[in-house]
């Protein structure tokens, strides 16, 4: 029978089928692990007497609460530092692989997978953090869990699974020049809704998502969950087996022909029946950002704030006036006339080499807005060894930002790194919720192009708005998918 | 986890509605690190005035919440369900329960019986008259008994059956362990494996440090 992608990767991995409405069990062949939700899932361990089933199929880092200054000094937060050492003492006590504070594959856990080569194609791939949907890029069945199912996960290496819907999502057409892969998905979730993917697991497809690279994919697919979506996949092809071949867990000789010979199937087949379908046309995009309070309250950089009043759906307009409230903001007001007081480059969604090098080709050479903060971020520690080899780091630093070591840091403040009450960022995150990036502080989410040039301007801006060179969108030529490996 | 098939225990008249996961367990302890120990944490925002039910002598002791409707709304957190179980509940009886809080329960031990309300307002009454009165909750016959008051609750035969067997979610997946064995037997080789450990060669990290402001430069 006709598939599709997710199908094909579920069906793959069902140890045992569940009869009478109980659940799938499926078997996991990855599972991430970071400080925050991992806790109590050992210590359950810990008081049944069980061990970690599959070490060899786990992988922990440190990255939520460290700080990205000072690291070789203690860590001055003390539920911070707690959490950090219970990791530590967890992870040697069951014998599970750890990258900590200092170590060059130390970052966040979306980044780790994919840059020591263990996100491939077919995989499931599972983390107490609802972003693992960014694994979904390689093709892999990748989603969030709570913290009593990694416990189950450390325990059985497997997890009792309600189906899902599927809901395909076509991106026609080339994105237009200054756009990127994170227009496309704020416009998707602009579109369908923060809500709109609740129980599917979307598939991104079209000639725009085939245009772009491995980190641009990443993108997409981090923010499935904020579209309200169990997972986001994208069907593996060269741009996937390009950036895989040769990372240090990366299959190799007849391994990786096997692999390769399988991960071409993983697509969905022609006559694959989706739950749902959306059509997007990428030339159509312009740089977006959000006003609001949740990632579903954006709109084109052209645009206005909106005003409550003229919107029909009363929860809607109720949503719209609490947010621009809490925003600070006047209905009406042009968008690029919002000043911002700190730009925020990094985190699990926009911290990747890539997005790196794309905001220091717009901010070389220039300073700053006197009165902003840039704050520079990269995902891993790896990202930020290769962003130095490249000089990207004196860039930034004659830019007059800063340049942190790799964590979540400023995308939800578990770390110092937070916003002030009142104060407003341009942020390369995921989620604007009230008080994420710190108790009070306000946060537009924007592509790192926007960042870039709203560092520049000191308010909202588009690479365009800067009169110069038009910087080329993600899958340009310029954008060396590799480069991550390259200082080895 | 351990078997449930009665229990006899003090009832707690809870006359609220909405009791959300936020007031069962405050966020601030959420960062915890252990899964025991929540027993101070329950409902804390409330413990602090002495009228509150906990407070008084008659219910300290109590195993058996009755609850008004919509019982565990809010935020997932299955710390909720940890600080009811700390305090030393067994049940929670209510008219209503949200989704997320009644699964939570049900693979933590902790029964959540649903009741109709006029039932619960029975019990209440009873409660409030004699304070410290027990309530039996018989979940092999899906009954509730509270002095001359005995009253049915529905609980999903799902749940009913592993509470009564005392198998958490571990529990009942290990039942297959044989499946899941061969299933690893099968699996290709090139599924990648995170031990032996594999990567680059270790480089040095750099620790950055704050960059010192001056002038205009001084925002933070
Ligand atoms: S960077 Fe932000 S969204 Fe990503 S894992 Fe860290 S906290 Fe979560």
């Amino acid at each position: 029978m006709a598939g599709t992608l997710a199908e094909k990767v579920w069906d793959a991995h069902i140890v045992r089928r569940g009869t009478d409405g109980a659940p799938d069990l499926l078997y996991i062949d990855l599972h991430l692990v970071h400080e925050v939700t991992s806790p109590q899932a050992f210590e359950g361990l810990r008081l049944a007497g069980r061990p970690v089933r599959r070490p060899d199929l786990t992988i922990a880092t440190e990255d939520h609460n460290t700080p990205t200054l000072d690291i070789d000094r203690p860590i001055a937060d003390l539920t911070s530092r707690t959490q950090i050492q219970t990791l530590r003492n967890n992870a040697a006590e069951f014998g599970v692989r750890l990258h900590s504070l200092g170590d060059a594959d130390q970052g966040i856990v979306h980044q780790v997978g994919p840059q020591l080569g263990l996100t491939m194609p077919g995989l499931t791939v599972v983390c107490g953090d609802s972003h693992t949907s960014t694994h979904g890029a390689f093709g892999a069945l990748a989603f969030g869990i709570g913290t009593s199912e990694v416990e189950h996960v450390l325990a059985t290496q497997t997890l009792p699974l309600a189906p899902f819907k599927t809901m395909a999502i076509t991106v026609d057409g080339t994105l237009p020049p200054g756009t990127t892969s994170k227009d496309i998905i704020l416009a998707i979730i602009a579109k369908i809704g923060t809500g709109g993917g609740q129980g599917y697991v979307l598939e991104y497809r079209g000639e725009a998502i085939r245009a772009l690279s491995m980190e641009a994919r990443m993108t997409i697919c981090n923010m499935s969950i904020e579209a309200g979506a169990r997972a986001g996949m994208i069907a593996p092809d060269e741009t996937t087996f390009e950036y895989l071949k040769g990372r240090p867990h990366a299959p190799e000789g007849a391994d990786w022909d096997a692999a390769v010979d399988y991960w071409r199937t993983l697509r969905s087949d022609d006559d694959a029946v989706f739950d749902a379908e959306v059509v997007l046309e990428a030339s159509d995009l312009e740089p977006f950002v959000t006003w609001g309070t949740n990632p579903g309250q954006g709109l084109p950089l052209s645009a206005r704030v909106p005003v409550p009043a003229e919107i029909a759906d009363e929860n809607e307009r109720v949503a719209a006036e609490r947010a621009l409230e809490y925003m600070g903001l006047e209905p009406g007001t042009p968008l690029r006339d919002i000043p911002v007081d700190t730009v925020f480059i990094g985190s699990c969604t926009n911290g990747r080499i890539e997005d790196l090098r794309s905001v220091a080709k717009v901010v070389q050479g220039r300073r700053k807005a006197e009165s902003v903060r840039v704050l520079v971020v990269p995902s891993s520690a790896r990202v930020r060894l290769q962003a130095e080899a490249e000089g990207l780091d004196k860039i930034f630093l004659d830019f007059g930002a800063e340049w942190r070591n790799a964590g979540c840091s400023m995308c939800l403040g578990m770390n110092p790194d937070q916003l002030a009450p009142g104060e407003r960022s341009a942020s390369t995150s995921n989620r604007n919720f009230e008080g994420r990036q710190g108790k009070g502080g306000r946060t537009h989410l924007v592509s790192p192009l926007v960042a870039a040039a709203t560092a520049i301007r000191g308010t909202l801006s588009s690479v365009a708005d800067l009169g110069a060179d038009v910087v080329p969108p993600d899958g340009s030529p310029l954008t060396d998918v590799r480069g991550d490996l390259q200082h080895a | 986890m351990e078997k449930f098939s009665q229990h006899t225990g003090v009832g707690v008249p809870l006359r609220r509605s909405n009791v959300d996961t936020d007031q069962i367990i405050p966020a601030v302890y959420l960062k915890r690190v252990t899964r025991t120990g929540f027993e101070d944490a329950l409902f804390a925002a409330w413990r602090g005035d002495p009228e509150f039910i906990l407070n008084q002598d008659a219910y300290k002791a109590g195993s058996v919440l009755v609850a008004g409707p919509d019982f565990g709304t809010g935020s997932s957190r299955e710390h909720a369900v940890w600080a009811l179980k700390d305090y030393g509940f067994r049940a929670v009886l209510s008219a209503r329960f949200a989704d997320i809080f009644r699964g939570n329960s049900g693979k933590q031990g902790l029964l959540a019986a649903q009741l109709a309300q006029e039932d619960i307002e029975l019990i209440w009454k009873v409660l409030e008259t004699v304070p410290g009165t027990e309530v039996t909750v018989d979940l092999a016959a899906k009954l509730v008994h509270c002095a001359d008051v005995t009253v049915p609750f529905q609980v999903d035969d799902y749940t009913r059956w592993r509470l009564m067997e005392g198998l958490d979610d571990i529990g009942l997946t290990l039942q297959h362990e044989a499946e899941i064995t061969a299933f690893e037997a099968s699996r290709e080789a090139w599924r990648p494996r995170t031990l032996p450990a594999k990567h680059l060669p270790p480089v040095e990290i750099v620790a950055a440090r704050p960059v010192v402001r001056t002038g205009d430069d001084a925002l933070v």
